[in-house]
């Protein structure tokens, strides 16, 4: 059995990112995800593997470095806070729209604004529905766990250079700062360069070969007719990953007869309201999308024709809820209960929430 | 087995690290363990908190309202959270520098003059080990070797050396506790 270190999901982010083989971090501090780059910065793993660490002078060039790196067919990541993500959309964009694979790390906290540095899902719109402008998706997974912030670095990266598109694990202030036993998986070395060329040649600039044109990054296309062909091969990419690559969890729902919705930190919190409830007689089961995009519509709609009706709960004002009330389309009740600000629910709170959500 | 403990009180009592160090004793004795921090501006204004589970199965949620143990090291907490104690529950807490002295009869409470042994000791930065201590003799629900090897896992091994120190630190707060209030 490998050795189980206690660490906190943000340094679970870091050592899941020697461990997976990555070449760059690029990154600014904020709270409540600095732990990220300071183990990055205490491993040193330019030392052992090779990967490059470096503190930008902000989030807007952090993000235009991982554009510089992912167009060579690197496996680059930067991580921040709401805030700071926020200064990152423009460049999300441009990555999306030169489809360029890369990892973004959001651990959130409150806002609007410079809000307050506690937990929050208030950036699920941001981050699920794009964030910068123009049609784009990323692959979003939500982890619920230090084991799954340690796990999803190595999956974001596969999805994201399968799909050649931005995924981002959105995290928030509970994940990032909680400590959990992690189980170490065996490291996966940096791709050479042969490896690159191989994987990524047919697009990436890795400079040009006698038996191929040079490769041009670009999210630039001034001819409409040919910038909706792009568009067109946009949402056809959409499309595969919503077909293909859905991720969820279910907890005590083979009976169940009412449902929670719920990811990330809230997820677990509501693992706990659903014993309190079955010890008090309730037929309640739980829901966790994982990936966030792509949504768990499939299983969503057949929980509609089996339970009574749905409660979802979420650290903000009720945002992935209107994804869950695209899918029932009426047919059930879908409650909401948030909290927001920073402000973190008991388990409690949410069974008193639940009781008078069936009422 | 489940524990669920918030240690509260001001910023250098060693609060945090007393919670990482019984986190890792419970992965020592094969535990699951959760430790969810305060980090808040509340921390940044002096206090300090944690919340430790310890369970034998997989933990649900690492935020609670209600914990079986609360381990109360300054006044502010001592109103924060007294009552957050599950009727039944254990409170353990340093008098020194408390004003107004738990008053629940439905709870056992433990007081450790953590402050005080700790300079009898010598060395301030026993404290924490002192008040685990009498946590651990009301709770012994982790082995004192385990605790040895959570300790070893906690303390960068410059340090090292200090073990023997803290291990001290544990036997007195074991010693020490008084139970003022038993159930």
């Amino acid at each position: 059995m490998s050795e189980k270190i206690l660490m906190k999901g943000n340094e679970a982010i870091a050592y899941g990112a020697i461990r997976c083989g990555c070449d760059g971090y690029f990154g600014y501090p904020i709270t409540p995800q600095s732990e990220i780059m300071e183990t990055l910065m205490e491993l040193q793993p330019w030392e052992s593997t090779g990967m490059v660490v470096l503190q930008a002078e902000s989030e807007t060039a952090s993000i235009n470095m991982l554009y510089g790196g992912a167009a060579t067919g690197k496996k680059v990541m930067t991580s921040s806070s709401s805030p700071g993500i926020s200064l990152m959309c423009e460049g999300l964009s441009y990555l999306a729209g030169a489809e360029l694979p890369c990892l973004v790390v959001n651990v959130m906290r409150g806002g609007p604004g410079l809000g307050t540095i506690q937990p929050s899902q208030a950036d699920y719109f941001q981050c699920v529905k794009g964030g910068g402008h123009g049609d784009y998706r990323m692959i979003v997974l939500a982890p619920a766990s230090v084991q799954e912030m340690y796990d999803f670095v190595d999956k974001a990266f596969s999805l994201a250079f399968k799909y050649r598109i931005p995924a981002m694990i959105l995290a928030d202030g509970v994940i990032g700062q909680m400590m959990e036993k992690v189980e170490l998986r065996a490291p996966k070395p940096r791709r050479s360069e042969e490896q690159i060329e191989r994987e990524c040649g047919s697009w990436a600039t890795t400079g040009k070969k006698p038996d191929r044109e040079r490769n041009v990054i670009t999210s630039l296309a001034l001819d409409a007719p040919v910038q909706e062909q792009f568009n067109i091969k946009l949402i056809n990419k959409h499309k595969a990953i919503e077909e293909n690559e859905v991720l969820y969890s279910t907890y005590m729902t083979d009976d169940a007869e009412y449902l929670i919705i719920a990811y990330g930190s809230m997820s677990r919190i509501a693992e706990a309201v659903i014993d309190m409830a079955r010890s008090e007689g309730y037929k309640l089961g739980l829901l966790r999308p994982i990936t966030l995009f792509p949504f768990p519509k499939k299983a969503i709609d057949a929980f509609t024709d089996r339970v009574k009706s749905i409660l979802t709960i979420e650290l903000n004002a009720g945002q992935m809820v209107e994804d869950v009330r695209l899918v029932v389309n009426g047919r059930i009740p879908v409650n909401f209960y948030g909290r927001y600000g920073g402000m973190v629910p008991s388990p409690d709170e949410i069974l008193t929430e639940f009781k008078k959500s069936i009422k | 087995m489940k524990e669920e403990i918030i240690i509260a009180g001001f910023g250098g009592q060693g609060v945090l690290s007393m919670g990482k160090i019984l986190a890792y004793s419970g992965i020592m004795q094969d535990k699951e363990v959760t430790w969810m921090p305060s980090y808040g501006p509340e921390m940044r204004g002096g206090t300090a908190n944690v919340t430790v589970i310890i369970s034998d199965n997989k933990i649900s949620s690492p935020v609670l309202a209600k914990f079986d143990t609360a381990i109360i090291l300054n006044q502010q907490s001592m109103d924060k959270f007294e009552h957050a104690v599950k009727s039944g529950g254990l409170l353990i807490y340093d008098p020194n520098g408390i004003t107004r002295h738990p008053a629940r009869r439905d709870i056992t409470v433990c007081a450790i003059e953590a402050a005080d042994e700790s300079a009898k000791l010598g060395n301030a930065k026993t404290y924490n080990m002192i008040v685990m201590g009498a946590f651990l003799k009301m709770k012994p629900i982790l082995s004192m070797e385990n605790i040895i090897k959570g300790l070893k896992k906690s303390i960068p091994e410059r340090n090292h050396h200090l073990i023997n120190a803290n291990e001290q630190a544990i036997g007195t707060g074991m010693d020490k506790v008084k139970i003022l209030n038993k159930i």
